[in-house]
């Protein structure tokens, strides 16, 4: 558990005037479930789209199993097994569940070249999509278009996209914002046992405090842009900077 | 899944038959507009591979017919070759060529530049076409002669409009035939799913894996040689290769027949196709205004059936008998 998976050094990316993140030195351990915290705007989301290649940094520098990827291109880091979701959910609305969660499996194995085969063919291919649509619950929705779905519903399948990539590590932006709170429970259910049953290195950015003290043993708060305070849900709990700065104001969200 | 494709193929043998008996009840002259029909359906369905499954309006594609048709033309002008297999494959070649050049520029803009640039390229080739007369015979074009089929077994014989509406027709319907089976395989194909997954979400796409503009250029070539096809085949109908095909506004035709058939489905453009070069014909044949007939029924279609005849059709069959 010892060994870094993820591991930034420095990193940095400013928008105009706003250090948006700043020299950050982040590191995630193979095999644990994290929480990223922190306050709008400080600097959560851009972490994570800086390290899965959304938007590159202006300076600093990402390992990913010691090896140097902050130039990497997307597909490389995807096949390095970098995958995330997205905090406004992202699916291929006019295809069906399955076909959502198929299509990241076929792209896994590298078979969207193949031009001349019928997908609905491959059963291999189909039969894991179902199984994986089962452990999230959405076996029952595998053939509606993924544009019908409920806001609870699409926030499982964007996961369950990213999770079909079987990745190393697994960035969650928010995979419960926008859902009523009796629905944040169940999705943190499924989502968290399917990681933990997958081996799966995960980093959740959530708002929710209540979410994130049941569900990570480990807490990393992020206030304008830098690392405010790391560690258990205990100690977060009972450090001042973060009750200051965090956690008196977190219920708005 | 077998379902979907048997369901396909319950309806389409029917049709298939359909077609095949038609020379021997109709007059020749149908046969002959049913042709170009089904030569335009080839090309709307390269075109569709685009629109309908990647997302991408392409307002240039008479560069690819185009290019079909004057292969074509110097393969008779340079080659002195008069063979419907060698004409097909300069034709697609000839289209590919072209498609994969400009695909590259092309595909990595989206929507309206992407529509734009398209549009301005295929006009590059009608100046071409239009200026360099010694080569292309500018606005008079090249004859081509009625070709040789099945590398000579068939020939054209004395009778040109019996030639076109008999052997000439079965061999586009054959041809027709097989690039539906194509086409239909590759839209159901995990590239084809690839395609789809880029048109509804680009972002998502590459967090998937999928290298986006990799396969919008795969996606462009195919559609272009598909539509180069379609151009090596209509030339021996019209006899002759004019500038007029390279230009934008035939480009806007090829819009409008999956328009009309209706681009989200897989049948819409080439049933659009045929219906679009029989309203076209007749709308020719009885008003001087027919430009106005076209652009009447073409309003119509998208403020009241956006989604195409066959688009609208499918929302009116129960779900179960859903095949098209």
């Amino acid at each position: 558990m010892s060994v870094d998976l993820l591991k930034t050094t420095q990193l940095t990316k400013s928008f105009g005037d706003t250090h948006a993140v700043d020299h950050v030195d982040f590191t995630v351990a193979a095999g644990e479930v994290l929480a990223l915290i922190g306050s709008n705007g400080a600097g959560k989301t851009t972490l994570i789209n800086l390290i899965s290649g959304l938007i590159a940094p202006d300076s600093g520098r990402v390992d990913f199993q010691g090896s140097d990827i902050t130039r990497a291109s997307t597909h490389r880091k995807i096949g390095l097994g970098i995958a995330r979701s997205f905090q406004l959910v992202n699916l291929f609305d006019q295809l069906s569940v399955q076909d959502n969660v198929t299509l990241a499996i076929f792209s896994r194995e590298g078979r969207t070249r193949r031009l001349f085969s019928l997908a609905d063919a491959d059963t291999a291919v189909r039969d894991e999509g179902a199984a994986v649509l089962k452990q999230f619950g959405l076996d029952t929705r595998a053939g509606e278009p993924a544009g019908g779905l409920s806001q609870g519903e699409r926030k499982l399948l964007d996961v369950a996209v990213a999770y079909a990539l079987r990745p190393k590590l697994l960035f969650l932006d928010e995979p419960t914002s926008g859902v009523s709170t009796r629905e944040k429970a169940p999705i943190m259910d499924i989502i968290t046992s399917v990681v933990r049953s997958g081996g799966i290195t995960a980093v959740i950015i959530e708002h929710d405090m209540d979410v994130v003290f049941t569900y990570c043993p480990r807490i990393v708060a992020m206030h304008q842009g830098a690392i405010l305070a790391d560690g258990t849900p205990d100690e977060i709990r009972n450090n001042e900077q973060v009750t200051a700065n965090l956690l008196g104001t977190h219920r708005h969200a | 899944m077998t379902g979907p494709p048997r369901r396909v193929l319950a309806w389409s043998a029917p049709v298939l038959l359909a077609l095949i008996v038609l020379p021997f009840v109709v007059p020749p002259y149908q046969t002959v507009l049913l042709t170009y029909g089904l030569v335009f359906a080839i090309a709307a369905l390269g075109f569709n591979l685009l629109l309908g499954y990647t997302g991408l309006l392409s307002f240039g594609h008479s560069a690819y017919f185009g290019m079909g048709a004057y292969a074509v033309a110097f393969t008779v002008k340079y080659l002195k070759l008069e063979s419907m297999e060698a004409f097909l494959l300069s034709g697609i070649l000839a289209s590919g060529a072209v498609a994969a050049l400009f695909g590259l520029l092309c595909v990595r803009y989206t929507k309206i530049f992407f529509g734009i640039l398209t549009m301005a390229l295929s006009q590059v080739l009608w100046s071409l076409a239009f200026k360099f007369f010694w080569v292309t015979g500018g606005s008079d074009g090249l004859r081509v002669p009625t070709p040789t089929l099945l590398g000579g077994l068939v020939q054209a014989g004395n009778d040109k409009f019996e030639f076109l509406s008999h052997r000439y027709y079965f061999y586009v319907l054959a041809i027709f035939v097989v690039a539906v089976a194509v086409m239909w395989v590759i839209v159901h194909s995990p590239f084809g799913r690839a395609l789809q997954a880029i048109r509804d979400n680009e972002t998502r796409a590459e967090f998937v894996g999928v290298q986006v503009w990799h396969y919008r250029w795969v996606a462009f070539l195919i559609s272009g040689m598909f539509t180069g096809l379609a151009g090596a085949l209509w030339v021996p109908l019209n006899g002759l290769t004019t500038p007029d095909i390279l230009h934008w506004t035939f480009s806007g035709k090829m819009v409008f027949f999956t328009v009309l058939g209706g681009f989200q489905t897989f049948f819409g453009p080439i049933v659009g196709a045929i219906i679009f070069n029989y309203l076209e014909t007749y709308a020719v044949g009885h008003t001087v205004y027919w430009q106005m007939v076209l652009g009447i029924v073409l309003v119509v279609l998208v403020l009241a059936l956006p989604a195409g005849i066959v688009g609208t059709l499918r929302r009116l069959l129960p779900r179960p008998a859903r095949a098209v």
